[in-house]
């Protein structure tokens, strides 16, 4: 219906940049006839601001456990120690996503609504861990075809109807399923621990243990990393999400102790 | 021949509110699409969900508008919309003409006056949730004539804190409870007779 259209706030930069015939453009001195040119050519967030660090994620026996730490880093400062970056989405998925935090609250707002939508057909089908991931993957691609990125890898895991699914998505569109996933640094520092370490039927205990291991890896050597980390577990019978925690960690080796002891010159 | 559960007359409007509609249904289908709109776009804009009466006022407004013009029809169906917000459970219904009143109990469609007549009988400030819903079966069952009308299926949803506040279905086997304590008091009041 024509009479009854919704506001819609317009926030196209189109209308910003450009001046129609006989308006006056207030901080030039340009005469006021005929079509001005736009100043500046549309332009989107081409970086992110407040960064989250790896996540990592693995399938065994039961389900599936991801593992993500609470810190946004504001590019080289650990700004925020408390940022939650693993979320539940539906009955039966968790995802985890490292990159730009404020992209990611988007990215939930969008999973909300279509959760909500699905919800309200209520016909008792329900979004599992392959839909979630497949239209987060067109967003993304989309996204990305407009030079508008959302800057984040999605870790996306969950089990339905006893299938067990873990997978990624790139800001590019890149996405996969895999028995063992990590973004960020994680890729690089954890990946190759799961290639050596990960097997068929991991008990929970066993799984925590092997994500804690290449967690303190991260620690030690990802200058993002904070030491606050959250395990969420998916399984047939729901989600889990733990409360945040520290990990131990290694300092009293003897290189650490005393380090400028015989250096010339220090003080 | 009808599929059992095709024909849906209760629909949910947002996580925290339902809306019932007696009438044409295509119409008050249409009703519940702008009921829907509204509340979305009232959560993209202030991060709340929409208050009731709000959601009400706006839904009444849009009933309203088309009764204002050569071009467009009233619709025909009235809506009853339940919902829990800040302020509680709330109860309103929107009726073709655009007026909508808050209610503690109302019914709407045929036989409203017969049910309106028995939902007064009822202690409603003393009632929860899962009392209400042994009594609203028994209500729609002495109500419906089974001479003249057909027979029909009984839908019902709550929002309660039972159900987290939240516009959901009656649990499978409450409503199966409910129906069977409804037919057995149609039966006794026939005995009675």
């Amino acid at each position: 219906m024509a009479m009854f259209m919704q506001q819609q706030t317009d926030d196209s930069s189109f209308k910003k940049n450009m001046l129609f015939r006989g308006q006056q453009d207030q901080s030039s001195a340009l005469p006021s006839v005929g079509f001005v040119p736009a100043k500046s050519p549309t332009t989107h967030t081409q970086y992110p601001y407040v960064t989250g660090s790896s996540v990592l994620g693995i399938k065994y026996k039961d389900g599936v456990l991801i593992a993500a730490d609470c810190g946004g880093s504001y590019g080289s400062t650990l700004r925020y120690k408390s940022v939650e970056r693993l979320k539940a989405v539906g009955k039966s998925t968790v995802i985890g996503a490292s990159g730009e935090i404020s992209d990611f609250q988007q990215i939930m707002r969008y999973l909300d609504e279509l959760t909500l939508k699905d919800k309200m057909w209520d016909d008792g089908n329900t979004l599992g861990p392959k839909e979630v991931h497949n239209y987060l993957c067109r967003v993304m691609y989309n996204h990305r075809n407009k030079f508008d990125p959302l800057w984040n890898t999605l870790i996306l895991g969950g089990v339905k109807n006893g299938v067990k699914y873990l997978g990624m998505v790139s800001m590019i569109g890149v996405h996969f399923e895999e028995n063992h996933v990590a973004s960020g640094f994680g890729n690089h520092l954890a990946r190759p621990i799961f290639r050596d370490e990960w097997k068929e039927d991991l008990s929970l205990e066993e799984g925590i243990l092997l994500l804690e291991k290449c967690f303190r890896v991260l620690l030690y050597r990802d200058r993002s990393a904070v030491n606050k980390l959250q395990v969420a577990n998916i399984t047939a019978e729901g989600i889990t999400i733990s409360k945040p925690y520290a990990l131990r960690t290694e300092w009293e080796y003897k290189a650490f102790q005393n380090p400028t002891q015989g250096v010339e010159g220090s003080w | 021949m009808l599929l059992e559960g095709s024909n849906r007359r209760i629909h949910s409007v947002h996580r925290h509110a339902g809306m019932a509609m007696a009438g044409l249904a295509a119409d008050g289908r249409q009703i519940v699409s702008q009921a829907r709109g509204e509340a979305n776009s009232y959560l993209s804009n202030y991060g709340e969900e929409i208050p009731i009466k709000e959601l009400c006022d706006r839904v009444a407004s849009y009933v309203h508008l088309c009764t204002l013009y050569w071009w467009l029809r009233p619709f025909g169906s009235a809506a009853l919309l339940g919902g829990y917000d800040r302020d509680g459970p709330q109860l309103y219904m929107i009726e073709p003409s655009g007026v909508a009143y808050r209610y503690f109990g109302a019914a709407v469609g045929k036989g409203r006056q017969a049910a309106k007549t028995e939902i007064e009988k009822l202690n409603l400030s003393e009632m929860t949730c899962r009392e209400g819903v042994i009594e609203v079966a028994k209500i729609l069952y002495s109500v419906h004539d089974e001479a003249k009308d057909k027979a029909f299926e009984l839908e019902m949803s709550w929002i309660c804190d039972e159900s987290n506040r939240e516009h959901q279905r009656v649990p499978a086997d409450l409503l199966e409870d409910a129906k069977a304590v409804a037919k057995a008091a149609l039966e006794e009041d026939m005995d009675a007779d």
